[in-house]
């Protein structure tokens, strides 16, 4: 084909579930790519000599390079091309807003639209998960240093992943008792199949890595201990796992949920496979989720998917400050779900048995802007109004969880507790301690998480080895 | 991290006692902490209290009574099952230190939780008066190892079949707080109406009374918000900020509703697991 004709093939489009049929499941929603689409859309990428999508990408994936790959239909080669710099191929291309990142970036969209790299990056992943082709790869001699990822979420399974292959023998521990993080407790089923997640471990296992799960750090052993049984290096990446509550009166109602707990009994627990699962789940009617980040949708669309009759989303600003990918409010109005903008709840009504049974809001307009230069909304004098719903899930952002930090002394924090450390190496206050991911930054990405730990690695590497 | 089942005792009709093989949560633990477990795949994460623990030997016993599907399941495993998870210690130790008479107060399986507390209480040196307390005398449990570790001790009975007449609370003021007897902390565990009834009482005689919550709990590190109460009304985590409290400040009602949440669905859950039992399914 030549660049005329491949300059005319137009973006091609995922192929996902009908709306109304994926409102009411938990399987995934878009279906992937074909290989003969795959192939397609990367002959749309013109192989850019000075990539702008790689400048996009935290952890600066070769992409032209794994294009040209699967253009020619080597497919397992893209995939291993990928991976030596992404651990986590098949999670990165659902979740990754690319929309932001590599796409933003590619010059096929300053004309048109931009190469799909995120749905390529899925395609080839899930090519070599399904043909059984993901090869452990081949083990350097030990060194003999030991080293404890503490918390298995992205930052964690990558600082592991970079460190088994440099030859260290490496433990992660982890609170719960499955590995994964956000990916495991917080996205959805429907976003990200918790078999991919799993898969990623076992890989991480295979190669060698233990992991503990059940061992809550600052618990069960301190940072301080981790030492005392001749770990010659610690990394945190315990996330920011802490929920958020607006505290306005009745938040303690039967049927108030935090997102947190509301995935968690979802996804970690499967409540949505009750009574087949132990742990149980409200399914209410009708559902009024706070708030409008990527948390926020999730939980509407799961509240859509456990029968809910009406969800509402609720959110103080417009939609033009929303924080969730674009891509997700359209899945979720697609589904269904009523935003409910420029609203916020003050106060929840409960009945004689403590259920939440209505909410009341008040309307805002915007405003001057504030320090994150989205405007600020006010609210609208006289406008309080209730409204009936029988749940709630409280989806306005999460802090850090204090266990760790509490029980190692010299380990500094900023004033949201956040642990403190250096961008380029994770170093922290404390010798030989690392950190990076959502407990360094605060909440942010999957991909942000990965390039935090890649860089801890490197540097954990150098320390465990000079001394 | 896995357990395996070491010990297995019936102390009455519905409660059951668990000596787990669990060295490294035997070491850290101290009063007052708790552990959750997991039994298989499907099943839901169960926080119960350290009722003893023998570091030496690295075991932990668990005490429990049989509400639900999950402690029912529980109760059926034997010597040698394994429990699929279990994580621990957590939770706030209990403020041990010696400050003159404590009043250790447990209502029916709730003497469990307060036996590690009255142990390490009269270790630092305190004047210990134990009130245990069921509905009749077969559902009195611990009573043997609560006197080993009390100066003075009484039983009560809501029927009057053993010991005292009445509520451990009707013994705590009866026997004591009306008689002008001093006591600077009373320690109280058992089911909500029990502690609110401690409550009421101690707070007329202005002694500090500490209680320990057992909230709904999903994930039991203060992530998920699920086992939140209001104490002096102020959100409070049971599983992270407790689970012990001023027990004058926390809000039994509505800690009474929360609980209460998933009457509904236990019940369900229930009726499967009895259906599935009959029909011989495995893999519960
Ligand atoms: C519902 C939801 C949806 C999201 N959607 C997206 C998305 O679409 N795209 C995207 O890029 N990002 C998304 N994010 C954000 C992303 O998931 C996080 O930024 C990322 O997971 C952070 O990785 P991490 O490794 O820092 O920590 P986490 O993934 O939070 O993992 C931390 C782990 O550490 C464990 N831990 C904590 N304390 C201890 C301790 N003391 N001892 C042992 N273990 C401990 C925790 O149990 C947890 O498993 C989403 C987040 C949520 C909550
Ligand atoms: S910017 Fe776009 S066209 Fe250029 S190499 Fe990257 S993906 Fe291909
Ligand atoms: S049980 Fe989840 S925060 Fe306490």
């Amino acid at each position: 084909m030549d660049m005329k004709e491949r300059l005319k093939i137009p973006r091609q489009p995922m192929p996902e579930q009908e709306p109304k049929v994926r409102a009411r499941n938990f399987d995934e929603v878009p279906l992937g790519y074909t290989p003969e689409t795959a192939k397609l859309e990367a002959l749309r990428c013109i192989q850019c000599k000075k990539p702008a999508c790689v400048d996009g990408c935290p952890v600066e994936v070769d992409i032209p390079g794994f294009i040209a790959l699967v253009a020619e239909g080597d497919f397992i080669g893209a995939a291993k091309k990928i991976k030596s710099t992404n651990a986590l191929p098949a999670v990165c291309g659902r979740v990754c807003p690319q929309e932001v990142q590599c796409e933003i970036q590619c010059v096929r969209g300053k004309k048109g639209e931009p190469v799909a790299i995120g749905r390529l990056e899925r395609f080839v992943a899930d090519f070599e998960r399904a043909a059984g082709e993901v090869s452990i790869p081949k083990m350097p001699a030990s060194t003999g240093k030991r080293i404890a990822v503490v918390g298995s979420g992205p930052s964690g399974l990558t600082v592991a992943g970079d460190l088994i292959q440099l030859g260290h023998e490496v433990t992660i521990f982890e609170a719960l008792h499955k590995a994964g993080g956000v990916l495991v407790y917080g996205i959805p089923e429907f976003r990200l199949p918790k078999a991919i997640v799993a898969s990623e471990v076992d890989y991480l296992s295979k190669m060698g890595v233990k992991v503990e799960t059940s061992n809550v750090i600052g618990k069960v052993a301190t940072v301080d201990e981790l030492f005392e049984e001749g770990y010659d290096a610690v990394f945190l990446g315990t996330g920011a796992g802490l929920p958020t509550f607006m505290n306005i009166p009745g938040e303690n109602l039967n049927g108030v949920y935090s997102a947190n707990e509301y995935l968690t009994r979802s996804n970690l627990m499967k409540a949505y496979l009750f009574p087949e699962y132990d742990t149980p789940i409200v399914r209410g009617k009708n559902v009024a989720v706070v708030g409008g980040g990527n948390v926020a949708m999730d939980a509407a669309r799961t509240a859509m998917r456990l029968g809910a009759d009406n969800v509402y989303l609720v959110y103080r600003r417009s939609r033009k400050e929303m924080p969730a990918r674009i891509e997700e409010i359209h899945h979720a109005e697609e589904e269904g779900i009523q935003l409910n903008l420029l609203t916020t709840p003050i106060k929840y009504i409960g009945d004689d048995k403590g259920w939440v049974k209505s909410m009341e809001c008040l309307r805002m307009e915007l405003g001057e802007p504030d320090e994150s230069g989205r405007r600020r909304p006010v609210p609208i004098k006289g406008s309080e109004f209730i409204w009936d719903v029988d749940t709630v899930v409280v989806a306005i952002g999460a802090g850090s969880n204090p266990l760790v930090q509490s029980t190692t002394p010299g380990l500094d924090t900023n004033k949201w507790n956040y642990i403190i450390a250096d961008e380029e190496t994770g170093q922290t206050s404390r010798e030989g301690v690392f950190a990076g991911g959502d407990i360094v930054t605060g909440a942010a990405t999957v991909i942000l998480a990965m390039g935090a730990g890649r860089k801890a690695a490197r540097a954990i590497h150098k320390y465990v080895m000079s001394k | 991290m896995s357990a395996k089942i070491l010990e297995k005792e019936q102390l009455s009709e519905n409660v059951f006692k668990l000596v787990l093989d669990a060295p490294k949560i035997a070491k850290k633990r101290k009063a007052g902490q708790f552990v959750v477990l997991r039994i298989h795949e499907e099943g839901e994460r169960i926080p119960l209290t350290i009722a003893d623990a023998n570091a030496e030997k690295g075991t932990l016993t668990i005490i429990f009574q049989t509400v639900g599907k999950s402690t029912n399941h529980l109760s059926e495993l034997n010597v040698g099952d394994e429990l699929l998870d279990l994580v621990g210690p957590l939770g706030k130790p209990t403020h041990v230190e010696k400050i003159g008479t404590v009043a250790c107060i447990g209502g029916g399986v709730g003497v469990a939780p307060v036996y590690p507390i009255t142990e390490a209480m009269k270790n630092a040196g305190n004047h210990i008066i134990s009130i245990i307390g069921a509905r009749d005398k077969s559902l009195i449990i611990m009573e043997d190892e609560m006197k080993a570790v009390s100066d003075e001790l009484v039983v009560t009975t809501d029927d009057g079949s053993y010991g005292f007449h009445g509520f451990v609370s009707q013994a705590l003021e009866e026997k004591y707080l009306l008689q002008g007897k001093k006591i600077d902390l009373v320690v109280a565990i058992g089911p909500v109406p029990m502690m609110r009834a401690v409550c009421d009482t101690t707070k007329k005689y202005n002694v500090p009374t500490v209680v320990s919550l057992n909230s709904i709990m999903v994930d039991a590190t203060g992530m998920c918000g699920a086992c939140r109460v209001s104490v002096g009304g102020k959100t409070r985590f049971v599983c992270v900020d407790g689970p012990e409290f001023d027990g004058h400040q926390v809000d039994f009602r509505e800690l009474i509703d929360r609980q209460r949440i998933y009457l509904k669905e236990e019940k369900e859950c229930m009726d499967h697991y009895c259906t599935c039992k009959q029909q011989g399914k495995g893999g519960l």
